[in-house]
Order: structure tokens, then C-alpha cells, then sequence
């Protein structure tokens, strides 16, 4: 069972072949037996979780089944859910019990789909590598050495894992796409705007976009047609129609123009993955579409306008980790002052300190201007390089990562080499353009290897189509780790 | 040496909405702590601001009011510090582009009038409030007042005394409750400023080194604190010292300003626009429905009260205090149909406003309708009742005891202006007090009023005090 997609679990459930409580137990005994090995998940909860299953057993058998009601999918710990400890990674929110639903959550609620868990995540989604976590490091099912990626890695390796059927992640430099490569998996971050952020812990509120991970493109999208649709509680998110997001998946790919980017074929790409890349390029020619090279000229701009406007974001979004209403408080202090300092020395880890300092000097009274300011015109720019990409080709492919998963400790000294890893999956951030990783192949080491699938704003129905042929003429997405 | 004075106030102005600038939590005053502050209000890990429209077009009226310019795009940034009653540890404000620019409010002061420019006036949300009493060796936080949505109004430093800064505070004071954006209730903290005071030598073209004063809540206190102040920098100067900009803190108490930090110790707010808010569009449509709703405005009314009545400039600015104030004068006046205006804004500002005064309540909630001043003002005017009984009746009205008619028949207050009935008595205390004739007829000026006060005597005060001294001048000249 565990090996089904979502389409035929839901198609069982809706024939009440199988109950929504077999397929979570079925799910949740796995996570029981392999979560030690991957530490994907910081919080399972079982009784919740069969408790949910119960009510989507109910609502079938009253014949209310929707799509995907009484499905389990894990959830990023960024996510609030009520009555559910809610940590984002961190030691600041060890101990704190969100009171209530996040959109997304709120959505799937209504569904009748069931939590299965709270995956583990860089603290507060900083990191490529969901090595930043408080509680400990998320390990690679397919070499558990090597690291998830990140900063969904718990999501990406519980799917890896089969320990749940999908899950949901958040982007906001890579953090869907990039695991999902490293993974093995699909997973999709929407236009900017599409998936409310309300109940989504902030990290940088102007690039954070909620995503699903799951084994492939047609179960991305139904998971999307549930997380997707206007909330009035997010100022940013966009009031359009629902779409239907497998309403294209079944279309030929006849006369589809793919442009290549010359920067994200240079130098810093591993031989491996771009082979795998190029293969990939080869089958969707056979698919009937053609390809062009395109130059995205400031991709190199991308890290380092990331690297201001992100932490300048993060600096400000976590000064309510304070002490003062919830969360961990340091047992010690002497007064007001201390008591923050203390607060945030204990309750942070160091890649958050470093961000939140970052962010703190850029905002700063004299370097606002020479960093945020140009930042924000040179995010600019790198969205005009898409624009005029877009004029020249449909959709845009690449490698997701540069390298296959690194080795645990490999780059965790060296934030630097980190970041890099991020270097095609950050600009699409900055211009709130939807991105997606599907699994194209295998390193020399026997690592998976992502196809990254940048679409035009709100392309999503194309890119899943795009995605879902390639996934029908291949087998990359079927692929199994071993001894799970 | 001669110094003069330069003073800008920032007022904030707590906007009249039910809701907060940027959740759905109620913003009624003195609930229990902590009962109306929503997982936004406190800021939950994951929650966003959503901007309240009720504040938006609070700001757009009193834009339009002071003829200033509304910013079709406004920007909402973040001030960043921490502090307890600061739940986000950013407080949402507008930096770089408020959406109120420019635009003048009209003082009255001693030398006439005068015209305050203001620098903009921008959309913020309250903190919440930090208590200290009750907590031992703790401190109570309690954010029922964060997010309530703020207007800070600043001036331009065009105030050059204490008695112009109160004026000035008492104009907007009155303006923003005339069109209904904030209850002016200082006691509560709806209305408060911060005073940023300088002073140079007389005719200097350059501003001397300010200091600001924080957290003013009254307009005695605004004037005090100004006071204290210019007199400590006129000190310093004077001893050859330089004043240090800095924050001071008033202390009603001991009636002083005190240091509270230093330009060293300022914040670093690192401002930056807030990414979980569009910029705040506003359009002409929006700006024109506003326009709209927007009754006349008291500086209208002063104009027309001076070109209309000849008042003075004085008197229209007291009269236009509130609105209800302005309805009760206009509609006695319209009532009367005639002269008598200046007679109308003499008891409304005087004797009316005493009353008022006296029982420590404003205009919007005096028990009595205008048409029953108004009545009262005819008989007034018609000289029915004398202004002694005038006085008595208005109390008495003020007090609920009914209109004026009831009141003078109750008491029997009626004027006697029956000019027969007047001569009878008059040629009575005439006859019978021929020594105060002699002395009159003599010269002795003071006689005259002797005999005013004998006919009073005899009528219970109730003659009319015209008619009376004309009968009584052409008897004794006869």
C-alpha cells in the first residue's frame, strides 16, 4: 500500500475498499520503524492522527468523500496546527502548542485529510541541508551519510522514505525543490501568492511560499488544488478563480519551446548532475519539444541580493521570539535585557544568530541604503531577466542543485559553500515565479539527481503537465531507496 | 538677551474604529487585560496583518479636512525595537510615504490669528501597555490596546509659545472630534502629544538644538511641560551651555521635565517597508466618497460666522470648539431670524459654557435639545426675563428641569416690561424718597442708581432694566 499514489489510495478510499485508519496506521507504523533511522519527523502524534482518520472514515461513509479525504500527509514543523507542538526546528518553540490552524492546514481539515506528523526542518528554514534543526540532523534515505537538503528534508526524506504518501514544505530560497532533488522526489513551489502563508511560520515574508512533496507530478497536483486559494488573512495572497491542477496533465508536449539557461550550465555544476540534466533535456525532445538557449545574465546577482533580503526579512519576523508571551525563556536572569539576551543566545542556533546579524547590519542606519535598497533593485532586475526570458521560451529547465546530496558535516563549517548550493533555485524566489524538482536521474553515487522546471507566473497547470509527461515516459520518480 | 521659541507637537490620535488597524479584535477601552488582544494582537508565530479600511478612511477625512495632500500610495514599514507591550517586536507604521501630507490647521491666539503647517500625518498601530503597579519585583503586560490604530499628526515647529502649542493642540483637538475620527478622550490616551521644543535668540534664522517631550496627555500638561522646558534651555544658554538633544519625560508631579535618553542611546528602528503589506492604494473614487462624508468643517463655519454675523475671530473659534456647540449658536440664531447674534455667541460661550464647565461635561452631552436654547434665546432677546433670570433659567434647563417658558412660569421670572406698569412704581419710589431726588437733581450721580435699586426692591427684580432707566431719567428730568 505504501507504494501507492495518491490517486489510487483516494480512488480505494472513495470505494471504502480500504478505511482512511488502515492507510494512516499503515503509514504511521512505518514512520514507528524508520523515522530512527532518518529523524524525518520532530512530532508524531498517533491518537490525533488515527482521531483525524476517524473522521474521514465517518464523512465517507456518509458519502461526503472529496478528493483526498482521508489521505495522510506529513507536514513541515513550520505550519501551524492546532492542539499540535509546532517547533519550526527550533529550541525557541520546543514548547510551543499552536492554538490554531494554518490556512493550508485549515484546508486540508476540510478535506478530511489527516495530519501524520510534524516533519523536521532547518531551524526556522534556514539551511540547504535540514542540519540547522534543534532536533538533530535529517539523514538521506538513500545514503543516510549524506544529507536531505534542505530545509524541508524532513518532508522530502519522510516521502523518500514512504513514510507517508506526501507532504507539504516551504520554499523560500529552494527548501521545496532542492530536497526534492536531493530526495529523489517531486515537489513544486506555486507562483508567489497562490498557497496563504497564514499559519505559516515566517522566515522571509516576501519570498516564503508553501508547497507539496510528493512522488510525482500528478500527486503535487491534487495535493495543490487543496493547499491553493485566496485567504483574506494574508494581505499577499492573490484573489483569483480555483484552478484545477490536473486539468492539463493528460496534454502533449508537441511544440513546447524548453529554454535552456547558459549561467545554470557553467561552471560549479557537477558532471554528474548535468548529464543527468542533459538526458532529461534528450527525452522531452522525443516528447516533441524543442529547445533554445536562453541567459539569465544576473544569476549570479542572486545569492548575494538573497543574502540580504532574506536575513533583513528574518531579523525583524523573529524579534517576537523574545520570552515574553511563549515559547522557551531562559530559567536565568537578572533583568528586562538579560532576559532577552539570554533568551535568544539559548534559543536560537547559530545559522539563525548568523542570519538575524546579517539582517540586523543590513537594515542598519547608514548600510540601508548601499544593501537593502540595491538589494531590492537588483531583485528587480533578475525578475526582468526572466520577463525577457519568457518572451523567447514556455518553460525553462536546469538542474535543481548543482551536486547530488553532500555529506552530512561537509558544508555545515562553510556557509558560504552552503548558500551556493541554493544558486538555481533562489532567483526564482526573488521573482515569485513557480519552480519545481522531478527526479531525472543518479549521481555517480548513486544519489538522485532533480530536473528543475521554472514556469511563468501561474503556469503551475503547464509545469505539473510538463512534469506529468516526462514522469509517464520514465521511471526516474518510481525509484526506491534501499531497506526502507 | 530676547529668546524665542520654537515648538512642533506629533499628536496621536486614537482613530474611532471598532476593530484594530490589522485584526479583528475589538477596540473598546477597559476590558479585563489581555481579553482583546487576538492571536494577531500577540503575535503568534505564523499570524499576518490585514489592514482595517474604517482607519484608512479616518486618515483619508482628516487629510481632506486640513487641505492636505492624500498620497495615492502610502507604505507601511516596520519600526523595529524590543519591548514588552511590543509583540512583534516591530511596531507597523508609515516611514518614508505617509499617506497624509502637507496641510494647515488655523490657531486663535491673543495677536490673532495664525496658520500651523503640518508635515504629514501617517497610519500607526498603539502598543500595548506595561503595568507596574501590582506585580512585585514584576511587570504586567496587558495587550488589549496593541494594534489599535494611531494618526500621528506633526507639525511643523511653527508654534512660538506655550499659549500658541495649546492653541494648536485644542484646534486639532476639536477638529478631529468634529468629523468623528477619534473620541478625544485624553484621560484614556486617544489624544496625546509629544512636544519637540527649542529655543535661539530673537531674529536667529537658525533652529537652536530640540529636545522632545514624550507622552503628554493633557493640555495643561502640554502647557507646563513647554513652560518648564523653554525655561531650562533659556538656563543653560544663558549660563553658557549647550542643550543636548535628547528625550525628556514630563512629570506632572514634580512639574519638570527629566532626561529619559540621549541622540547617544536613540534607537537604530532599522525601518524597512513591511513585506506582509501591499502598499496602500488609494483612489480618487475612494478620496470623493470621502469628501462626501465629510460635514462643513469649522474653519468654514468661523468664516461664515465673521462674514455672516461680524463676529470675531475670537468668538467664531469658541463657538466652533465642537460641532454641537456651532449647532446650538447657529440654530438660535436662524430661530431668532434676526440681529442678535453676538447676543446668542455671548451665552453660548459664556453662560452656557460655564454651566457646562462647571458640571465637567462638553457639549455632546448636555440633556437639551438646540430649538429649546433657542427658544430660551427669544426670550432673552425679547427682553421677557432679565439676564439675572436668564442665568437661572439656562441652569435649570441644563439640569433637565424642562424649557424655558416652564421654567420662568414656575418660578415666575417674567420681566416686567409693561412700560405703564413700570411709571406706576416709579413715580411710587419716587414720592417716596425725595431726598435721593434732591441729591440727583443736585448732580449726585449715585442717587440715580439708588433709586434703580429701590424699583428693583419693589419688583422682585423683575423690571426691565432698560425700560426702567429710561422712564426713571425722563421722570427726574421732568
Amino acid at each position: 500500500m505504501f507504494n501507492f499514489s495518491l490517486k489510487q489510495l483516494s480512488d480505494l478510499l472513495a470505494a471504502k475498499k480500504i478505511s482512511s485508519a488502515e492507510v494512516t496506521r499503515e503509514f504511521l507504523g512505518r514512520i514507528n520503524r524508520l523515522n530512527p533511522l532518518y529523524n524525518a519527523f520532530i512530532t508524531v502524534n498517533e491518537e490525533a492522527s488515527l482521531q483525524q482518520a476517524l473522521v474521514a472514515d465517518t464523512k465517507i461513509a456518509q458519502g461526503l468523500a472529496q478528493p483526498l479525504t482521508g489521505i495522510p500527509v506529513a507536514h513541515k514543523d513550520i505550519f501551524c496546527a492546532k492542539g499540535w507542538r509546532t517547533t519550526c526546528g527550533s529550541k525557541i518553540l520546543s514548547n510551543f502548542i499552536a492554538p490554531y490552524d494554518a490556512h493550508v492546514v485549515e484546508r486540508f481539515k476540510e478535506r478530511g485529510m489527516v495530519i501524520l506528523g510534524k516533519t523536521n526542518m532547518d531551524e526556522f528554514a534556514m539551511g540547504s541541508s535540514s542540519e540547522t534543526s534543534y532536533y538533530g540532523p535529517v539523514k538521506n534515505p538513500w545514503d543516510v551519510r549524506a544529507v536531505p537538503g534542505g530545509s524541508s528534508g524532513g518532508s522530502a526524506a519522510a516521502v523518500a522514505a514512504r513514510m507517508a504518501p506526501a507532504a507539504i514544505g516551504t520554499d523560500t530560497g529552494g527548501s521545496i525543490r532542492q530536497p526534492a532533488a536531493l530526495c529523489g522526489i517531486s515537489g513544486i513551489k506555486p507562483t508567489y501568492g497562490v498557497v496563504s502563508r497564514y499559519g505559516m511560520i515566517a522566515f522571509a515574508s516576501s519570498l516564503d511560499q508553501g508547497g507539496p512533496m510528493a512522488r510525482s507530478a500528478e500527486d503535487l497536483a491534487l495535493v495543490l488544488n487543496v493547499m491553493a486559494g485566496f485567504d483574506a488573512r494574508d494581505s499577499t495572497s492573490l484573489d483569483r478563480p480555483p484552478e484545477d491542477y490536473t486539468r492539463d496533465l493528460t496534454k502533449t508536449l508537441a511544440g513546447l519551446k524548453i529554454g535552456l539557461p547558459r549561467e545554470y550550465f557553467a561552471e560549479g555544476l557537477s558532471d554528474d548532475v548535468a548529464q543527468a540534466v542533459e538526458a532529461a533535456v534528450g527525452q522531452y525532445r522525443k516528447l516533441g519539444a524543442s529547445t533554445v538557449e536562453i541567459s539569465l545574465p544576473n544569476t549570479k546577482l542572486s545569492i548575494p541580493v538573497y543574502y540580504v533580503l532574506a536575513p533583513a526579512e528574518a531579523s525583524s519576523n523573529l524579534s517576537r521570539y523574545d520570552g515574553v508571551r511563549y515559547g522557551y525563556r531562559a530559567p536565568q536572569y537578572n533583568d528586562l535585557l538579560d532576559m532577552y539576551r539570554k533568551t535568544r543566545a539559548q534559543g536560537f542556533g547559530a545559522e539563525v544568530k548568523r542570519r538575524i546579524l546579517i539582517g540586523t547590519y543590513v537594515l542598519s542606519h547608514g548600510y540601508y541604503d548601499a544593501y537593502y535598497l540595491k538589494a531590492q533593485k537588483l531583485r528587480r532586475l533578475i525578475a526582468q531577466d526572466f520577463a525577457e526570458a519568457f518572451k523567447k521560451c514556455d518553460v525553462i529547465m536546469g538542474p535543481t542543485s548543482p551536486t547530488a546530496a553532500f555529506n552530512i558535516g561537509e558544508k555545515s563549517g562553510d556557509p558560504v559553500q552552503m548558500y551556493l548550493s541554493d544558486i538555481y533555485t533562489i532567483a526564482v524566489n526573488l521573482a515569485g515565479l513557480p519552480g519545481m524538482s522531478i527526479p531525472c536521474g543518479f549521481s555517480h553515487k548513486k544519489l538522485p539527481v532533480g530536473l528543475h522546471i521554472i514556469g511563468n507566473y501561474f503556469s503551475e497547470a503547464r509545469m505539473l503537465n510538463i512534469a506529468h509527461q516526462y514522469q509517464l515516459a520514465t521511471d526516474w520518480h518510481k525509484r526506491m531507496p534501499e531497506g526502507i | 538677551m530676547e529668546w524665542e521659541v520654537v515648538i512642533g507637537l506629533e499628536t496621536h490620535v486614537q482613530l474611532l474604529t471598532k476593530s484594530k488597524i490589522f485584526s479583528g479584535a475589538s477596540t473598546a477601552f477597559g476590558a479585563a487585560p489581555n481579553t482583546q488582544a487576538c492571536a494577531v494582537d500577540i503575535a503568534l508565530p505564523g499570524v499576518l496583518p490585514v489592514l482595517n479600511k474604517a482607519a484608512v478612511e479616518k486618515a483619508i477625512m482628516f487629510g481632506l479636512a486640513v487641505n492636505a495632500n492624500i498620497n495615492r500610495r502610502s507604505v507601511f514599514a516596520r519600526k523595529n525595537y524590543f519591548y514588552p507591550d511590543l509583540p512583534k517586536g516591530y511596531q507597523i507604521s508609515q516611514y518614508e510615504i505617509p499617506i497624509v501630507q502637507g496641510g494647515t490647521i488655523s490657531i486663535v491666539v491673543k495677536e490673532g490669528e495664525k496658520n500651523v503647517r503640518l508635515t504629514r500625518a501617517h497610519l500607526e498601530e498603539d502598543a500595548g501597555k506595561s503595568l507596574h503597579e501590582n506585580f512585585r519585583d514584576m511587570t504586567g503586560i496587558d495587550l488589549n490596546r496593541a494594534g489599535t490604530p494611531l494618526l500621528e499628526i506633526v507639525s511643523e515647529p511653527d508654534m512660538r509659545s506655550a499659549e500658541e502649542a495649546v492653541a494648536y493642540a485644542k484646534a486639532l483637538h476639536g477638529l478631529v472630534r468634529w468629523i468623528d475620527i477619534c473620541d478625544g478622550n485624553m484621560q484614556e490616551g486617544s489624544f496625546r502629544f509629544d512636544a519637540n521644543v527649542s529655543v535661539r535668540p530673537k531674529r536667529s534664522a537658525k533652529l537652536g538644538t530640540r529636545c522632545e517631550i514624550k507622552n503628554l496627555n493633557s493640555f495643561r500638561f502640554l502647557e507646563h511641560a513647554i513652560e518648564f522646558e523653554v525655561r531650562r534651555q533659556i538656563g543653560i544658554l544663558e549660563d553658557g551651555g549647550v542643550i543636548e538633544q535628547e528625550t525628556r519625560l514630563y512629570d506632572p508631579e514634580k512639574n519638570e521635565t527629566r532626561s529619559m535618553r540621549t541622540k547617544e542611546e536613540a534607537h537604530d528602528y532599522r525601518y524597512f517597508p513591511d513585506p506582509d503589506l501591499l502598499p496602500l492604494e488609494v483612489t480618487q473614487k475612494w478620496i470623493d466618497e470621502m469628501k462626501d462624508a465629510l460635514t462643513e468643517l469649522p474653519q468654514a463655519r468661523r468664516e461664515h460666522y465673521k462674514r455672516e454675523y461680524g463676529l470675531s475671530a475670537y468668538d467664531t473659534s469658541l463657538l466652533t470648539d465642537s460641532q454641537r456647540k456651532a449647532d446650538f449658536f447657529e440654530f438660535a440664531v436662524k430661530y431668532l431670524g434676526g440681529p442678535g447674534a453676538k447676543t446668542v455667541a455671548n451665552w453660548v460661550n459664556g453662560e452656557l459654557s460655564a454651566i457646562l464647565n462647571d458640571r465637567g461635561i462638553d457639549f455632546p452631552q448636555l440633556p437639551m435639545e438646540p430649538i429649546k436654547f433657542a427658544e430660551f434665546m427669544k426670550l432673552v432677546v425679547d427682553g421677557v426675563i432679565s439676564a439675572k433670570a436668564a442665568k437661572e433659567v439656562l441652569r435649570r434647563m441644563s439640569e433637565g428641569e424642562g424649557d424655558a417658558k416652564t421654567i420662568v412660569a414656575k418660578y415666575g421670572l417674567t420681566q416686567i416690561s409693561d412700560a405703564g406698569e413700570i411709571e406706576k412704581i416709579v413715580d411710587e419710589v419716587l414720592a417716596a424718597n425725595p431726598k435721593q431726588v434732591e441729591d440727583y437733581r443736585v448732580g449726585k450721580e449715585k442717587a440715580f442708581n439708588s433709586l434703580v435699586g429701590q424699583v428693583m426692591k419693589v419688583t422682585k427684580g423683575k423690571a426691565n432694566p432698560g425700560q426702567l432707566n429710561e422712564i426713571l431719567k425722563r421722570k427726574l428730568a421732568s
